[in-house]
């Protein structure tokens, strides 16, 4: 896992502090807590007098010959035996509800926060790493939370108990017990330290492993292109092999341990039988007393080992729990404007920005703001771009008009040390389409991904109908906007619920409109149609199709402004030339920005713009570019004899 | 007998038949032999060591019962303290026995569990790599995550701590059970009267514990999955903003989890006290019994002190086979699914005895002179070649076909027109049904798989990348190639420029899949790579799409002089890409309906001379 700089625990706080924080999801369950905790130390006292009985048995009824009171001792020792039992029953049954009420609670909460947390931070964590949070991590708090706090506080409390009673008994014996218990709790705190390092050890190999198993399965075609079984397998046995070592080096440390601490417990029941014997056969210690003092020390050997075991546990316990809440504590820096009015945004809204809600993101950038009013479309655009004072007055339809703006936008990924995006200014007015060309690596998705604020801007805005979009609440901002991805994502549902992700209330009639523009109608075929499951768990799709389902789960929106990511790159030319045509009606009414890489796709365009390095180095229409600017002819034109690699510099 | 459940065919099953599950059960158990049986030797050994060391354990009771009655009454009696001596001398001897023993038994189970795991490790591996591609699709690359990490872990578990725990419980319940009735008989019956009940208590919860443990496994399974979906297209999620819904889905199937969770905690909840009950009334029992037998005299204290000991040792074990049956059905399960697994088998499956290839042999007419270096011409050859996915519709209905070495053919034609899966055939992804595919006159069948590799290398769309650096990718093909060749290959694509501007060059870690190159570098590497494995047949099945136009062109440069002395089939739905073939075949409903060189078909009005016109139109030239 990647070190990430300010979000590692914090090493001045103590090491209990996350977990202690989770405490407060237990506070529903005070009530049942407190039962199953009474519950617990009954249950001990109960446990810890019966051997006690024992001792009265037979010192008393049978040392005295006395049958009367036998039968007393008896029942009373079968009482608390039932009692213990009870008890243990109602302490793990009541235990149930608040324990896995915690980890259901916070995993809700996981989940919640991680939907909200940005692009930003998902470009960061793999998926793999926050469900092993959501999963392994979230147990590991349970298991000690649930067991370990309450094995931990038992085992303490029976130990002293057991220890008064048999220091009370006959306290050189006693001192004797509790003596031998010493090297055991001192050697199970030097083994627990061993013992997670070796543990964490396995854990890292085990680790490597599956990414290994990971890319077998995911490169699978490419290793059997390239007929490389042999070379993989070579590569995975010895990381096997290595894990196989460090495992026996684990079982040969905890074979020492658990032998230790069953050795010391026997060897103190030879000395008690030994110096027991001498004192009874001393007249200072009865028969029955040396009887419940083997079966007290038997008690405690269980108590004794499991310490070392349950503060493991504790210490797994506390990084799990560092580790949750290090995901909890990670501050959604995209947020929605938290007052915003209302969805509606009237049209000739350009005070709004200025008047609306003042957030810590508005003011930090203030300053680029100024310049980007000012000449955001006058000085790039050379072909007539102010919008006309007519529309301004007159594009009030319900739901605003779209109008698109960057002014001066800068974007850099958190930790990169050059920007992808400079001082970008681009407008596209209210019901315009405009194409963003660019070779690879110019910036195009990344300038796409900043209208629906996938990502935020680290300088500069971006506006519609005038108001910063960090202005808007994300619901509404992302109702206006619909983006189709080159890499369509369908999720394990149904086709009629991956389409109308973005509007759960279309109809079906609207759905077809939806799929017939985006050349999607192959999903009638599908075996139960719109309800065909689809997705990793369902029907598999081609490269095109999730494409086209993607597209109409953009259209079906109806979004004010309409993004399209290279989404019709795995189409064939046939397919293209009839999803573009159905593509024009969308595009009239909505607001389009279209990342092209083909001249086909350039040509829904009104405008294009050129993205050059991270800024717009033209804006124009395709013919005019083509004529004016070499760099655009490079990448779209096919001229075959121009020389790419002098474009391309 | 029951065919249709080889392999994986039960794993999706919530419910399997009483039958089906006999099978299944069989199955794992073959597999457990078969793991088991190069390890008799140990195995044995191991059960000479764990019996001594449970009799060494079970000797103590006795031991404490033999001081009391038989070493302190000599002392009471004034006499010497020998007798007892010798039996704490005995103590201590049994304890050391019994503490050697359990280290080398421990030791000793442990490195067997360990040599299984490897073992099976690298069966399954293995054997996922020797399966088709027809599977890996079918079976998705999260099941097999999971077969070869959580399913071997749970075995694992289960040798590290349940074998253990269970042979160590069921010898100490029968030596107790024995060493009670020789203490005293009518105390040793009354002590085991509760059996019957105890067996069928741990029976009822051995079941219900199965039920639920499955719940639970399932319940958490779709949890996992829902997870990981929105996390993997959370893009998707926020920019449609189906936050709310993922919600509601996702805390209802937390909430299944969370029962079947609750009930396998609360079954729990019921049999370990339920346990403890049982020996805690055997307990009472025994005092009352023991303590009247003890007042007339019958018994001694020594043997009631005994009893109480031995009844400990009892029903201790007895609670810890809770956790050990949710370890043991844990690995039962993910036996069940890796036995099935290895009982999969290839589709493609390699050849019992290789053919070489031999460089003389099929001499295809008109066919460029073969590169000849190690062997391979490169000439393919369909005949009569029928080809469908699971026995349905058929792809390809029928295809003869010819490519003679040398030559750079362009496959062209809409979607599913069984461009991809002619592709798939030449680089034997796939088997015809019917028919047979040759490379320079031998059945790919019959081709050893190294050598088949060597000479047919097929890029396509998906450009995976392993963990490592640029150049190590770039060889992936041929390991042992220098770093010039691969500078070389890179030079040649066009991928050169890109790389030598990354920071660290070739040598740039390219993170978990490629992590921040666009997808049009993981294309230009990939590129790299095939060119450096240098095949005799090079299949590029789309394997431009993500580029833009001056890198695709750049491509098609190198494309010019790379094919001119080998085989190459190129799919492509731009048809810029066949301005360098010698040869086009259009392709429509499986079926080639139209086959020769660019111009001469352009200069017909066929389908091909449409389809290069609307892609004419499509360039929009100035």
């Amino acid at each position: 896992m990647r070190e990430r700089p300010g979000s590692g625990p914090d090493t001045r706080r103590p090491l209990w502090h996350s977990l202690w924080r989770l405490r407060s999801y237990l506070r529903p369950y005070t009530r049942i807590m407190i039962v199953s905790w009474v519950a617990a130390f009954l249950g001990i006292a109960a446990g810890t007098v019966i051997p006690l009985v024992g001792k009265e048995i037979i010192d008393g009824p049978v040392a005295q010959g006395d049958r009367a009171a036998l039968l007393p001792l008896g029942l009373l020792a079968l009482g608390l035996g039932v009692a213990e039992a009870v008890l243990t029953f109602v302490r793990r049954w009541s235990q149930a509800g608040p324990v896995l009420g915690l980890e259901t609670t916070i995993r809700d909460d996981l989940y919640r926060h991680l939907q909200r947390l940005p692009m930003s931070f998902h470009d960061e964590w793999q998926s793999g790493q926050l469900l092993s949070r959501a999963t392994t991590d979230l147990s590991t708090i349970r298991r000690f939370l649930g067991f370990g706090v309450l094995f931990l506080i038992m085992n303490i409390l029976q130990l002293t108990a057991v220890v008064i009673v048999l220091l009370r008994t006959y306290w050189p014996l006693g001192l004797l017990v509790t003596a031998s218990a010493v090297p055991v709790v001192a050697l199970s705190l030097r083994f627990e330290k061993r013992y997670i390092r070796v543990s964490r050890q396995v854990q890292d190999q085990q680790g490597d492993l599956a990414t290994l198993v990971e890319e077998a399965a995911l490169g699978i075609r490419t290793i059997k292109a390239f007929g490389r079984r042999r070379h993989l397998y070579g590569v995975f046995d010895e990381a096997a092999s290595g894990l196989r070592r460090t495992a026996l080096g684990k079982v040969r440390l905890s074979s020492r341990f658990f032998t230790f601490l069953e050795v010391i417990p026997n060897l103190t029941l030879a000395m008690v039988l030994l110096l027991g014997a001498v004192a009874v056969g001393a007249g200072a210690l009865t028969l029955g007393t040396l009887v419940a003092f083997t079966t007290l020390v038997l008690q405690l050997v269980w108590p004794v080992a499991s310490l070392g075991y349950i503060l493991a546990m504790g210490q797994e316990a506390m990084t799990a729990a560092d580790r949750v809440t290090e995901v909890l504590d990670t501050v959604p820096d995209i947020t929605g404007a938290q007052n915003e009015t209302g969805t509606e945004i009237s049209a000739g809204t350009g005070t709004s920005a200025g008047t609306g809600v003042s957030t810590g993101a508005e003011t930090s950038t203030g300053k680029e703001n100024g310049a980007g009013k000012e000449n955001g479309t006058g000085g790039e655009n050379e072909t007539g771009t102010e919008i006309e004072d007519g529309r301004r007055a007159t594009g009030r339809r319900p739901g605003g008009r779209g109008h698109l703006r960057f002014e001066g936008v800068e974007f850099r990924f958190p930790g990169a040390d050059r920007s992808v995006l400079r001082d970008v200014r681009l407008d596209v007015r209210p019901g315009e389409t405009v194409a963003i060309v660019g070779a690879t690596g110019s910036g195009k998705t990344t300038l796409t991904s900043l209208v629906p604020r996938l990502r935020d801007v680290t300088g500069g805005r971006v506006t519609i109908d005038g108001r910063d979009v960090r202005d808007l609440s994300l619901p509404s901002l992302r109702s206006m906007v619909a983006t189709a991805f080159e890499e369509p994502t369908l999720f394990s549902m149904s086709v009629r619920e991956n389409v109308t992700l973005g509007r759960a209330d279309a109809t079906d009639r609207e759905i077809r409109e939806a799929l017939e523009i985006a050349q999607a109608t192959f999903v009638f075929d599908l075996p139960w149609a719109l309800d065909t499951r689809i997705g990793e768990q369902g029907m598999s799709l081609s490269g095109g199709q999730r494409q086209r389902l993607a597209l109409a789960r953009a259209i079906l929106g109806r979004p004010r402004v309409l993004v399209l990511d290279d989404t019709l790159s795995a189409l064939d030319v046939e397919t293209e030339a009839l999803v573009e045509e159905a593509l024009r009606r969308v595009l009239a009414d909505a607001t389009g920005l279209i990342v092209a890489h083909r001249a086909s796709t350039v040509l829904l365009a009104d405008r294009v713009a050129l993205l050059s390095h991270g800024s717009i180095a033209g804006v124009g229409r395709h013919a005019d570019l083509l004529s004016s600017v070499p760099e655009y002819r490079a990448l779209l034109a096919q001229d075959a004899d121009l020389d790419p690699e002098r474009a391309l510099r | 007998m029951n065919d249709s459940w080889r392999g994986v065919a039960a794993e999706d099953q919530d419910q399997v038949s009483e039958s089906v599950s006999l099978l299944l059960r069989t199955r794992s158990r073959r597999l457990l032999a078969d793991l088991l049986r190069p390890h008799r030797r140990r195995i044995a050994l191991l059960t000479a060591v764990i019996v001594l060391s449970s009799a060494a354990g079970l000797a103590l009771p006795y031991l404490v019962k033999a001081g009391i009655d038989d070493g302190i009454p000599p002392m009471l009696a004034g006499g010497g303290p020998g007798t007892l001596l010798t039996i704490i001398a005995l103590v201590v001897a049994a304890t050391l026995v019994q503490a050697l023993t359990r280290m080398v038994f421990l030791q000793m189970s442990g490195r067997i569990g360990q040599d299984i795991l490897l073992e099976l490790r690298r069966r399954v591996f293995d054997h996922f790599q020797r399966l088709s591609l027809s599977f890996h699709e079918k079976y998705t690359s999260g099941r097999v995550i999971s077969r070869l990490t959580s399913d071997v872990e749970a075995i694992g578990e289960l040798l590290d701590s349940g074998f253990d725990g269970l042979v160590t419980a069921v010898l100490t319940l029968c030596g107790t059970a024995i060493m009670l009735l020789v203490l005293d008989v009518r105390l040793g019956l009354a002590a085991l009267l509760p059996l019957p009940v105890l067996l069928l208590f741990t029976r009822w919860f051995r079941r219900e514990s199965s039920v639920a443990y499955r719940r639970s496994r399932q319940a958490v399974a779709l949890v996992i999955v829902h997870f990981v979906e929105s996390m993997t297209g959370i893009r998707a999620v926020q920019a449609f903003r189906r936050e709310p819904r993922n919600q509601e889905i996702f805390e209802r199937l937390n909430a299944d989890y969370r029962d079947a969770n609750m009930r396998s905690t609360r079954l729990v909840a019921v049999f370990m006290p339920g346990i403890k009950l049982i020996g805690n009334v055997t307990v009472a029992a025994v005092l009352l019994y023991g303590g009247w037998l003890a007042l007339n005299g019958t018994v001694t204290v020594g043997v009631l002190a005994a009893f109480l000991l031995y009844l400990r040792q009892f029903y201790e074990p007895m609670q810890e086979i809770s956790q050990f049956y949710n370890a043991l059905q844990s690995a039962g399960a993910a036996l069940e699914k890796l036995s099935g697994v290895l009982e999969e088998r290839p589709d493609v499956a390699e050849p019992r005895r290789p053919v070489p290839l031999d460089g003389s042999r099929g001499e295809v007419p008109g066919g460029a002179p073969g590169r000849g270096s190690d062997g391979a011409r490169g000439g393919l050859r369909f005949e009569a070649v029928e080809f469908g996915y699971d026995g349905g519709r058929a792809v390809l209905p029928r295809l003869d076909l010819e490519i003679p070495a040398g030559q750079t053919v362009a496959v062209v034609g809409t979607t599913g027109a069984g461009k991809t899966t002619l592709a798939k055939l030449m680089a034997r992804f796939y088997d015809p049904v019917a028919g047979r595919v040759l490379l320079d006159g031998v059945d790919l069948r019959d081709l050893d798989e190294a050598e088949l590799r060597r000479h047919v290398v097929m890029v396509t769309q998906e450009n995976f990348l392993f963990t490592g650096t640029i150049a190590d990718n770039i060889r992936f093909g041929r390991p042992d190639a220098p770093t010039a060749a691969v500078v070389e290959a890179a030079e040649a694509i066009g991928a050169h420029t890109f790389v030598s501007a990354l920071p660290e060059g070739y040598g740039t870690q390219v993170g978990k899949r490629g992590g921040r190159m666009s997808a049009g570098q993981r294309q230009l590497v990939a590129f790299a790579r095939a060119f450096l494995a240098d095949p005799a047949v090079l299949i590029l099945d789309e394997a431009t799409s993500s580029l833009d136009v001056p890198s695709e062109r750049l491509v098609q440069r190198a494309l010019r002089t790379i094919l001119a002395d080998r085989t190459a089939v190129i799919i492509a739905h731009r048809l810029s890409t066949v301005e360098i073939a010698d040869r086009v075949l259009v392709m429509e409903g499986g079926r080639i309906v139209e086959d020769g060189p660019p111009e001469r078909l352009i200069a017909r009005s066929g389908r091909f001379a449409r389809l290069h016109q609307a892609w004419l139109d499509s360039l929009a030239r100035d």
